[in-house]
């Protein structure tokens, strides 16, 4: 048995479109044990999705291919199970809850059917009324009172919606849940609300999360170790203390800038110059150097590696070369 | 100024479209069929203009008892009719009544449909009530019982057909094009040209039609394939062209009598019809999105 | 619920109002004598003017639509110009006949074309969805009419299997003769349901909701037809009413092929001979059939979606 629950080695994922190849996701190494949270930071677009889709194996194809890689849990790898065997994960080992409740429940399908959808799946040899019993459950359990069974999505709030979101994510009692920005779409107010549930239930049941956000905060105080992630390549990987203490990428730095603070007595917030690259054409070198303040002419040619600290902190830059811990073999 | 860039934009929006257009393979396969389509037909009233019917008289009507029903030859390559008529030269000079028919009852109702879809559109309230219940009765009626009954109570005439045809594709256009004058409406442009004083119709013609183009465009040529196969309908039913006027669905009637004995006067005609309204859709298809991106999945 | 059918079902009437309205003025525009037609072309010009004042053809034309209504909820249409038996009575008798043709009509469509359309859009851009779709348009392209005359020619003529002409008596026969035409009468539907179907399949397939599907581990079967399809139906319920339509319209000219007893076939054969009331009663008939298609698919989607139905719990 392996010492993680998921460990996502070298996994590279394409879309084939007609203006080009997307590198969407190039060569992202992950682990996460039992029980602990994984933050995975990134602008719009930098392959966070991608990376939580491809765990789940749920890559639109076409236009999006998973090029090579492994996706082990607890020590099988997924890429290489026949998809009979994959549905068997879903739901179950793995759940995971959408960015937008506005659409990620079927509109014509009463709520409480959608989420016994889940029990009866795995669990074919419960009775019906036993699988409706857990649905309600899971309702109470979210904070909907299980008389709603019978209600439509449009008859829900938005916060309501990412309720009946998590339960359908958790009726399966999954070892790991996968968080896509389970927030940002709504109201600032619910979003502490829904965090707070989402952790407290976790916790409960001891479940590993991958939680993706562009929100460092929301990160701070839900995760034990955070990934940054940009166009599509990991640049700094390390537990919240390493990453939060101790800023290595400078793409981390530019983030941290962006954050506003209320020790700091900073007129204005410092935004990252420029944009993300084209991902059709991504530049030669460093992903980060158009946007870089200390890029030298060698960042524009070579691609810097994934350089590991003595204490096993991560980062993507050559500026730390010196500081990297020599590994033999 | 303003005239001038909206003019601009346009034409560089049908450039784009026509740019789209050419790389959908189909569509211009469709687009190139129908143009022969049109040669044949202006050919063949060239012909007939030039010989003063004669060729029309002595080949396309002439029969020749002595050869009825005879299958494809060298002579003869798709066949000839029960009366020993040439089957290919019968199926091209139908080509132009087909065309002819069809885009004359398409236009009428376009132009009917057209101006009630735009009034209705534009002054809203009453009149767009009462024009809109009207249309929504029509459409109840199936368009090819429509016509038929049309044609019943006028009696079969080419005219008739045609105005039969028209009337049952009136109300379609003043839907396509009410739903375009309201999105085009509450624009600010209309209210510009408001401003400077233009009256109603300027506005409805100048402004509305040309932005409501696109959707009437395409619900033309998809209009156009469903006229034409309800012409060939109506003939088939001896409510339409009746011979010895060729005509496709004419033609079909009469072979019925001789579906035992010969099955190229039944095959040729209907794929006549088949390839030409495939055509269209063809067309139809390419136009709709080059015309809307959006729509492409 | 039973409040948004009620509701229907009285819009229905002002419908069916200016539905037989519109045939009505439409088939009185003809040109002809009907008293003319009646009593030949012999009858003293006393004869023909009583004949008239009999039939009320004097009166202005909005009295005679009364009139013409008023004996039609009796389930009276007159009688026929050319034999003088009861229109309502030869009307009755044919149209069991366009029905049970318009259902299989519609059947085979369904059954071609929802299937097809689905393959097509879950197999898109590949070999099997350019079959499909080329098939579809090939379908909607075809006259139905010559369509038929080649079935006849394959299936009746060449091959055999089945009666070319007609309707079977008893269940057995009745079956066999209902294949050609059916086949017919649904292919050009088929095709468009296809693409329909394909489109709306399409428009659904890359909703979130269909991600959360899968991430529930819910094999395709369930994803495909529970997931997709539901809510891909709305459209496509559309578009098989409005195919309803053509298929009426088309009925004439299947039944002409087929020398099937229907509606459509009397209405034909009686324009040829100027009978205005038999026109007038197949149309009536078959318009109101249409109608009543319609309020059928209104009330479907109000059970497939429930955004519709809820908009009529509360609002009214």
């Amino acid at each position: 048995m392996s010492e993680f629950l998921l460990e996502v080695k070298d996994l590279s994922i394409i879309y084939a479109t007609e203006d080009g190849v997307v590198q969407a996701l190039t060569h992202a190494n992950v682990t996460l044990r039992q029980g602990e949270t994984l933050g995975l930071v990134g602008e719009t677009g930098a392959g966070k999705t991608t990376l939580a889709r491809g765990i789940m194996r749920l890559i639109p194809d076409p236009p999006g291919k998973i090029v090579s890689g492994q996706i082990l849990f607890d020590g099988t790898d997924l890429l290489r199970l026949p998809a009979k065997e994959m549905r068997k994960y879903r739901g179950r080992q793995i759940s995971m809850i959408f960015q937008d409740p506005m659409t990620s429940l079927n509109p014509v399908m009463t709520v409480g059917d959608q989420i016994r959808e889940v029990i009866m799946t795995h669990h074919p040899e419960m009775s019906r009324q036993d699988t409706k019993k857990h649905a309600e459950n899971m309702m109470e359990m979210v904070g909907i009172t299980s008389t709603r069974y019978g209600d439509y999505p449009h008859q829900f709030s938005g916060g309501m919606k990412q309720r009946v979101v998590i339960a359908i994510a958790l009726a399966g009692e999954p070892r790991l849940l996968i968080a896509d920005e389970p927030t940002t779409a709504l109201d600032v107010t619910i979003q502490a609300q829904v965090l707070e549930m989402i952790h407290a239930l976790k916790r409960k049941s001891n479940t590993a999360m991958l939680l993706i956000t562009h929100d460092l905060g929301v990160v701070a105080q839900n995760c034990d170790s955070v990934a940054i992630i940009y166009a599509g390549e990991i640049v700094e990987y390390g537990t919240l203390r390493q990453v939060y203490k101790n800023v290595l990428h400078p793409y981390t730095e530019g983030l941290f800038g962006s954050v506003p603070s209320l020790e700091a007595n900073a007129q204005r917030l410092a935004a990252i110059e420029g944009m993300m690259p084209d991902p059709t054409a991504l530049p030669k070198g460093c992903k980060f150097v158009d946007r870089c303040k200390y890029a030298t002419d060698r960042c524009r040619t070579e691609s810097p590696r994934l350089l590991e600290m003595e204490d096993g902190h991560k980062a993507r830059c050559f500026r730390y070369e010196d500081r990297e811990v020599k590994r033999h073999g | 100024m303003k005239a001038e860039k909206t003019g601009k934009q346009q034409r560089s929006l049908w450039q784009e479209a026509w740019r789209r257009f050419k790389k959908n393979k189909s569509a211009m396969i469709g687009l190139a069929f129908f143009a022969a389509l049109i040669v044949i037909a202006i050919a063949t009233l060239v012909i007939d203009f030039a010989t003063g019917n004669e060729f029309y008289q002595n080949y396309v009507i002439n029969q020749d008892l002595t050869s009825r029903l005879k299958g494809p030859s060298m002579e003869h390559i798709f066949g000839q009719d029960e009366f020993g008529r040439d089957m290919l030269l019968r199926m091209i000079w139908a080509v132009r009544y087909s065309l002819f028919m069809g885009s004359m009852s398409i236009i009428i109702s376009l132009i009917v449909g057209g101006i009630l879809g735009a009034v209705s559109g534009y002054y809203g309230k009453a009149v767009d009530g009462v024009i809109m219940r009207c249309m929504d009765i029509l459409l109840a009626i199936p368009s090819m019982l429509l016509a038929t009954a049309i044609v019943a109570a006028l009696g079969t005439s080419l005219v008739n057909v045609l105005i039969a045809i028209a009337i049952s594709y009136v109300p379609t256009f003043a839907r396509t094009v009410r739903a375009s004058v309201l999105t085009v409406k509450d624009q600010e442009f209309i209210d510009a040209a408001r401003a400077i004083g233009c009256h109603d119709g300027e506005i409805i013609f100048k402004y509305i039609i040309p932005n409501a183009m696109a959707p009437i465009i395409v619900q033309a040529t998809v209009g156009l394939a469903g006229a034409i196969l309800s012409i060939a309908g109506l003939s088939f039913l001896g409510l339409g062209i009746q011979p010895p006027t060729p005509e496709w669905g004419a033609m079909l009637s009469n072979a019925r009598t001789y579906i035992r004995d010969a099955w190229h006067v039944t095959v040729i005609p209907g794929l006549g019809i088949m390839l030409t309204i495939l055509a269209l859709n063809l067309m139809g298809d390419g136009l709709r999105d080059a015309l809307d991106p959006r729509l492409k999945d | 619920m039973h409040k948004y059918i009620l509701k229907r079902l009285l819009m229905l009437i002002p419908v069916i109002l200016g539905v037989t309205f519109i045939v009505f003025f439409i088939l009185n525009l003809s040109p002809g004598d009907p008293a003319a037609m009646i009593l030949g072309e012999q009858a003293t010009a006393e004869a023909l003017e009583m004949k008239r004042e009999e039939l009320g053809l004097n009166d202005p034309l909005l009295v005679r639509y009364f009139n013409y209504m008023k004996d039609l909820l009796r389930g009276d249409m007159g009688v026929s110009y050319r034999n003088s038996i009861s229109v309502w009575d030869q009307v009755i008798d044919r149209f069991p006949n366009t029905v049970v043709l318009a259902i299989a009509g519609i059947l085979v469509a369904l059954l071609i074309g929802i299937p097809l359309g689905i393959l097509s859009a879950k197999k898109q851009n590949t070999v099997i969805d350019n079959i499909s779709m080329v098939l579809s348009l090939i379908g909607v392209s075809m006259p139905n009419f010559w369509f038929g005359l080649l079935v006849v020619m394959l299936f009746a003529l060449k091959l055999g299997w089945l009666p070319s002409q007609g309707m079977g008596e008893g269940f057995v026969p009745l079956l066999q003769s209902l294949v050609l035409p059916a086949l017919t009468l649904g292919t050009g539907s088929a095709g468009t349901i296809a693409r329909m179907t394909r489109s709306s399949m399409l428009e659904v397939i890359r909703q979130d909701y269909i991600s959360t599907a899968r991430s529930k581990g819910v094999d395709e079967r369930t994803v495909t037809y529970q997931h997709m399809l539901r809510n891909a139906l709305i459209p496509i319920i559309t578009a098989v009413g409005l195919q309803f339509g053509t298929l009426l319209g088309g009925a004439m000219l299947t039944e002409t092929v087929f020398s099937w007893p229907g509606l459509g076939r009397l209405m034909v054969e009686n324009i040829k001979s100027k009978d205005i009331p038999m026109v007038l009663g197949c149309v009536v008939f078959l318009a109101t059939m249409f109608t009543i298609v319609n309020l059928v698919v209104d009330i479907i989607y109000a059970f497939v979606d429930p955004r519709i139905k809820s908009l009529y719990k509360k609002g009214r």
